[in-house]
């Protein structure tokens, strides 16, 4: 078999899994069907690790094409693979995060009508991931892009009969679509400029430093005359697209709506992987991004702000998914800080770490929900270290990788981000070096917030009413009176062990090859700043690495964050509503609610705003132009002109005859030379 | 420059020999049979259209052979032609098998006729001459008249039937008055011939646009292009389902290799001439077409109308006349074809005895009653439409961006505006499926039926996921026809 055919099974396992389980209706059963999707989902998981394995051991890079797709004014549109470092550490993250999600689906999803639709989604859904990751071009990038956001909306409306369900996946849709118009945008300058949209065919234009030179200092003109350097066009477009897909400010509301998904989707698709492509996709394209200081400071920025003041935001949930949400989006803003200051391989090594323990987190929260039948209010929780001891460890496991304590995984690769934003020096590096520190204290105590309430404390599922309100399924409405939590079956608590391992463990395995460069190798670009060097420097090991930390600023402030929670929220849980009341009287708490108005402004001034010019084109363009110049006034016509033709059109044969008979006399026409030299007057022919 | 000839022609000839004989033999073998089913008949039919197509694909060569002293040609072109006429054939015997068995009108009549059917096109398509063109033409059309009455009972289709024939007569008597001009402008039935001393200059231009003038009214009839479809809807509807599925597919690319064969073979030297023709007729086409389908509430004189559409498309690459408009002239005929037979095979597949599901109204809320052929007829729709990941839309992009590539821009647009007309339409059909409500009763057809169609289905997305393999053997076939 050769190379392409059996990178193309990655993705094809699973594809054809999603069509099995999806198009077979009634034929397959329950267990058949989710066997079928495992069995996809678990062969593109094993080929992936021999992937990784065979490059890490120096097998070559591969880029080839599998077939032209079409070829359209000397323009090849292919669709074919770029595996390398890179592409297997996410092929690798991606298979095995979908592995465990699949095989937990079997306990969530229990005796829910849409059982095999939602095996279906999520093993298309890792053959669409799988597509954009492995792509060695825009277009297919752009295909896979598109593809996971369908799947995405698809999971978050699953439970199309909740009006909340089909307003977050309607929010999402459009949200992403403001951010894929950029990134079209972006795709079809680097088309027009660099005259393909084959990676390696645009990269090879950059790759020597008079080539960079030339980029760099080539501008378009936008809005007229503004010249606008070209390379800083091509990113921001290009991270508008990102800053949709992975959520970053101002394009975040949709995220912590889209917890009205299953959570094993929460998982999967709004933790672990598709919210990363962003991510992905500027560490793919950092040759263009190194180029571009301009685009950077942009991303630092933006990145920076979303890790903070998205933390903030977590503390004052109540919500377990929301909490994990939210700091789904501050880590996220972590990873795009990475990107600003040129450390896209520890962005990318945050990506990965990142992916193992917040989908431990959210799954590990779909287990709690599943133990308080339902009932998602952190404040009806407490005290369930004793009826749940697996969920609880894993999840102290997965808490502790978070926040970044020495050893887990967390804590390499957001050290590393700290230890570069410090490095750096570009524009706005002072303002994030502040927000990623400060958010180490607030990621701690949100976390531990989550973590003492949920797991310590008093049962208080006992002294509530049945009034709450956040029910993740119509069926159910939290325990009874009676009833006490318990914990899930065996299919829910393997894949927790099974991600807990890689959230201990992987930065330790990692930190040492990402840190001197042999692991992303020529994959990432980053030589136009030194941050990649400074932080390789100063990496002298990870152990050495661990107990430096025991002299540094974020770990006392990651230890402050965990002994303030305790303290609010288990041992004096008094002086904690006295803290809160006294935020909310400066009006903080409020602000927060409210999500910074930020959806205020979307619902209650840009949509008006945008339905108002809507109403405009609607009412001119279509209504009256459209509809009633074009169409039905072409009906009109066309009535017209069927009552004339309708005298030949009564079926009798002379009528037809008479009508080619006219038909051979308009063809004599041409015969006269008169006809011809009207004709050439007006350019109808040659 | 013509030589007699000679046995070893004979085989350039074994398709057509083998079809023949076998045509033969199925005759005399049905009239012997007492099988109410004929399935020996129907297998033997199918065996013999199998091996008619492998025999095609066995005979290709590279550079076009032509024999019998110029009166034949066997080229790619007419390989790849020929091959894709018996697999439609084929798959018309398939989907139709249940429609006649539940009517009793299964007839060794209709396994006959289709054989000699294929037989003219295969002639009509290798044909070089104007004498074994005419030859081929009229076979197809007998037996296509013949088979439009077969239900002797039904006035509708016995109607459909004297119309074709007698508008056929006129279109033929048209085509042969045609090609008398240019017999009487060049001295010469061989197309290399005429076209040889049309490029010497010898011949009256007024004898020979004349000429060419009646040959492309007949040649428009047969494509059903405006103002020469007047027959089209009629029979379309009138005719039994698989009988319309017979003539609204294989014939299409028959036609299309007769045009290719007359005028950008034969007459070159006139380019100029049937270039505008081509485009009158086109423009007709597409605009009549498309606005007239949208009043139909009947899905076969919808689809008769798409079908006149889709020639007026079709013309397109010709127009262009070169070798790349050529090969997206035929890309064009084949996918049209292929899909319009899945839509048919779709169409067959709903009807029951005394119910022909042939009204839109037939359609509503298919998906609850059978999801999957919903489902495809959801693609054939979109293929039709051109929407981009079916074959349908490389089809339109080939013909559209070969008349572009020759300065024909405004031709472009009309031809874009009016397939977003024509996409209304299509679309209709899946709305309804979709999203009506109905009580008629869940669907119950074969399951052999619903497996052939679905592949043929599926096919027209397949292709559109990976188009350029079948552009380049369309590509290769006309370099290699008319070049080399």
């Amino acid at each position: 078999m050769d190379k392409a055919t059996f990178y193309l099974l990655v993705p094809l396992l699973p594809l054809m899994g999603a069509l099995l389980v999806g198009l077979s209706g009634r034929l397959l059963s329950f267990v058949a069907a989710h066997t079928i999707a495992i069995a996809g989902v678990a062969g593109s998981f094993l080929l992936s690790a021999k992937v990784l394995v065979d490059l890490w051991n120096g097998q070559p890079t591969f880029n080839g094409n599998l077939y032209s797709w079409i070829t359209i004014d000397g323009i090849d549109l292919n669709v074919g693979f770029l595996v390398d470092k890179l592409t297997a550490m996410m092929m690798v993250v991606v298979t095995f995060v979908s592995l465990m999600v699949h095989v937990y689906t079997i306990g969530y999803m229990k005796g829910d009508p849409g059982y095999k639709r939602f095996f279906s989604y999520i093993s298309l859904f890792t053959f669409s991931m799988l597509m954009l990751v492995m792509s060695n071009n825009f277009l297919q990038l752009f295909f896979g892009w598109e593809a996971v956001g369908v799947v995405s909306y698809l999971l978050i409306g699953f439970w199309f009969k909740r009006p909340t369900a089909i307003f977050a996946n309607l929010k999402a849709f459009l949200i992403n679509r403001v951010g894929d118009f950029g990134f079209l945008l972006g795709i079809g300058l680097v088309l027009m400029h660099f005259g393909s949209l084959d990676y390696a065919t645009i990269f090879g234009q950059v790759h020597t430093s008079e080539m960079q030179q030339f980029w760099m200092s080539k501008t378009i003109n936008l809005l007229g005359s503004t010249p606008v350097g070209l390379i800083t066009a091509i990113c921001l477009l290009l991270f508008v697209g990102a800053m949709g897909k992975s959520a970053q400010v101002p394009l975040h509301v949709w995220l912590p709506d889209s917890m009205e998904g299953p959570t094993p989707i929460s998982a999967l698709i709004h933790a672990a992987t598709m919210v990363t492509a962003g991510i992905f996709m500027v560490a793919r394209m950092s040759p263009l991004f190194e180029l571009s200081p301009v685009a950077l400071s942009t991303i630092l920025i933006i990145g920076a702000t979303t890790a903070l003041f998205m933390g903030f935001l977590g503390i004052i949930q109540n919500d377990i998914k929301r909490v994990v949400a939210y700091s789904t989006l501050s880590q996220l803003g972590y990873m795009t800080v990475a990107l600003g200051v040129s450390a896209y391989q520890i962005g990318v090594f945050h990506l990965m770490t990142h992916a193992f323990f917040k989908a431990l987190l959210f799954l590990a929260a779909g287990s709690v929900i599943m133990g308080m039948h339902h009932d998602q209010d952190i404040r009806n929780m407490g005290g369930l270290r004793k009826y749940m001891p697996v969920t609880w460890i894993t999840s102290l496991i997965g808490s502790l990788a978070l926040i970044g304590t020495p050893l887990f995984s967390g804590f390499y690769s957001k050290d590393a981000i700290i230890e570069a934003v410090a490095a750096s020096k570009i524009v706005g590096s002072s303002y994030a070096y502040f927000a990623v520190i400060a958010g180490v204290f607030i990621t701690a105590f949100y976390s531990f917030r989550m973590y003492f309430l949920v797991f310590h404390g008093e049962n208080r599922w006992r002294s509530h009413g049945q009034d709450h309100g956040l029910a993740d399924s119509e069926e159910h409405h939290g325990l009874s009176p009676g009833d006490d939590p318990h914990e899930s079956s065996w299919v829910v608590l393997l894949p927790l062990i099974a991600l807990a391992i890689p959230s201990l463990s992987i930065g330790f395995i990692a930190a040492p090859s990402i840190m001197d460069g042999r692991m992303f190798g020529s994959a990432i670009y980053s030589d136009m700043h030194d941050t990649m060097r400074v932080v390789s420097e100063e990496f002298h090991g990870s152990l050495a690495m661990a107990v430096h930390a025991f002299s540094s600023a974020p770990f006392w402030l990651a230890l402050s964050g965990v002994v303030a929670a305790w303290v609010l929220y288990v041992w004096k849980p008094s002086f904690g509503v006295n803290i809160s009341s006294f935020f909310r009287s400066l009006g903080i708490v409020r602000l927060l609610e409210n999500r910074y108005y930020m959806d205020h402004l979307y619902i209650h001034v840009m949509t008006p705003i945008a339905t108002s010019i809507g109403r405009v084109f609607w009412k001119v363009g279509d209504v009256l132009l459209i509809d009633g110049l074009v169409v039905n006034g072409a009906a009109k016509l066309v009535d017209k002109m069927s009552k004339i033709t309708s005298l030949f059109h009564r079926g009798y044969i002379y009528a037809s005859a008479f009508s080619m008979i006219l038909g051979a006399v308009v063809l004599l026409l041409f015969w006269s030379a008169g006809t011809k030299q009207i004709l050439a007057a007006i350019g109808l022919s040659h | 420059m013509i030589s007699p000839w000679n046995s070893a022609d004979l085989t350039f000839l074994k398709p057509e020999l083998w079809l023949l004989c076998s045509a033969c033999v199925i005759l005399l073998l049905d009239l012997v049979s007492k099988d109410q089913r004929k399935a020996v008949t129907h297998w033997l039919s199918l065996l013999s259209l199998g091996i008619a197509a492998i025999l095609v694909l066995a005979g290709g060569v590279k550079s076009p052979q032509i024999v019998f002293s110029g009166m034949y040609v066997v080229d790619q072109l007419s390989g790849l032609l020929k091959f894709g006429s018996a697999c439609l054939v084929g798959l018309v015997l398939i989907y139709g098998r249940q429609y006649f068995i539940d009517r009793s009108m299964l007839t060794g009549e209709v396994y006959v006729l289709s054989l000699f059917g294929l037989l003219g096109m295969f002639v009509m398509t290798s044909a070089f001459s104007f004498l074994t063109l005419y030859m081929g033409l009229e076979l197809l059309s007998l037996s296509l008249y013949a088979m439009v009455a077969l239900r002797k009972d039904d006035s509708l289709a016995i109607e459909a039937s004297m119309k074709y024939f007698i508008l056929g007569a006129l279109a033929s008597g048209m085509l042969l008055y045609g090609m008398s001009m240019l017999y009487g402008a060049t001295g010469s039935l061989h197309l290399s011939e005429v076209s040889a001393r049309i490029a010497q200059g010898q011949t009256s231009r007024d004898f020979l646009v004349l000429g060419l003038i009646f040959i492309v009214a007949g040649i428009a009839f047969k494509l059903g292009t405006v103002p020469f479809h007047m027959w089209v809807p009629d029979v379309y509807q009138g005719a039994p389902t698989p009988i319309t599925m017979l003539i609204g597919s294989a014939p299409k690319l028959a036609a299309v290799a007769f045009v290719i064969r007359l005028l950008v073979q034969g007459l070159p030297a006139a380019f100029v001439d049937w270039q505008s023709m081509l485009i009158v007729l086109s423009v007709a086409s597409i605009v009549v077409g498309n606005v007239a389908a949208i009043a139909q509430q009947n899905i076969k004189r919808m689809l008769a109308y798409s079908t006149i559409s889709h020639m007026g498309f079709m013309l397109l690459g010709l127009i262009a006349g070169d070798a790349g408009g050529v090969a997206a002239s035929i890309f064009y005929a084949l996918v049209y074809s292929f899909t319009t037979i899945s839509g048919f095979g779709i169409l067959l597949s709903l009807t029951r005895t005394g119910f022909e599901s042939d009204n839109l109204a037939n359609f509503k809320g298919l998906v609850k009653r059978s999801p999957w052929l919903a489902l495809m007829m959801l693609m054939v729709m979109f293929s039709m439409a051109g929407i981009p990941a079916f074959v349908g839309f490389f089809a339109k992009l080939s013909v559209i961006s070969a008349i572009v590539s020759h300065g024909f821009v405004w031709l472009a647009v009309l031809a874009v505006a009016f397939s977003l007309i024509g996409a209304f339409y299509y679309l209709r059909v899946v709305k309804v499926m979709f999203f009506d409500d109905s009580d008629l009763d869940v669907v119950d057809s074969p399951f052999s039926l619903k497996c052939f169609v679905s592949v043929n289905a599926l096919l027209l997305l397949v292709a559109g996921l990976i188009p350029q393999p079948f552009l380049s053997i369309c590509a290769d076939a006309v370099n290699l026809s008319l070049l080399g």
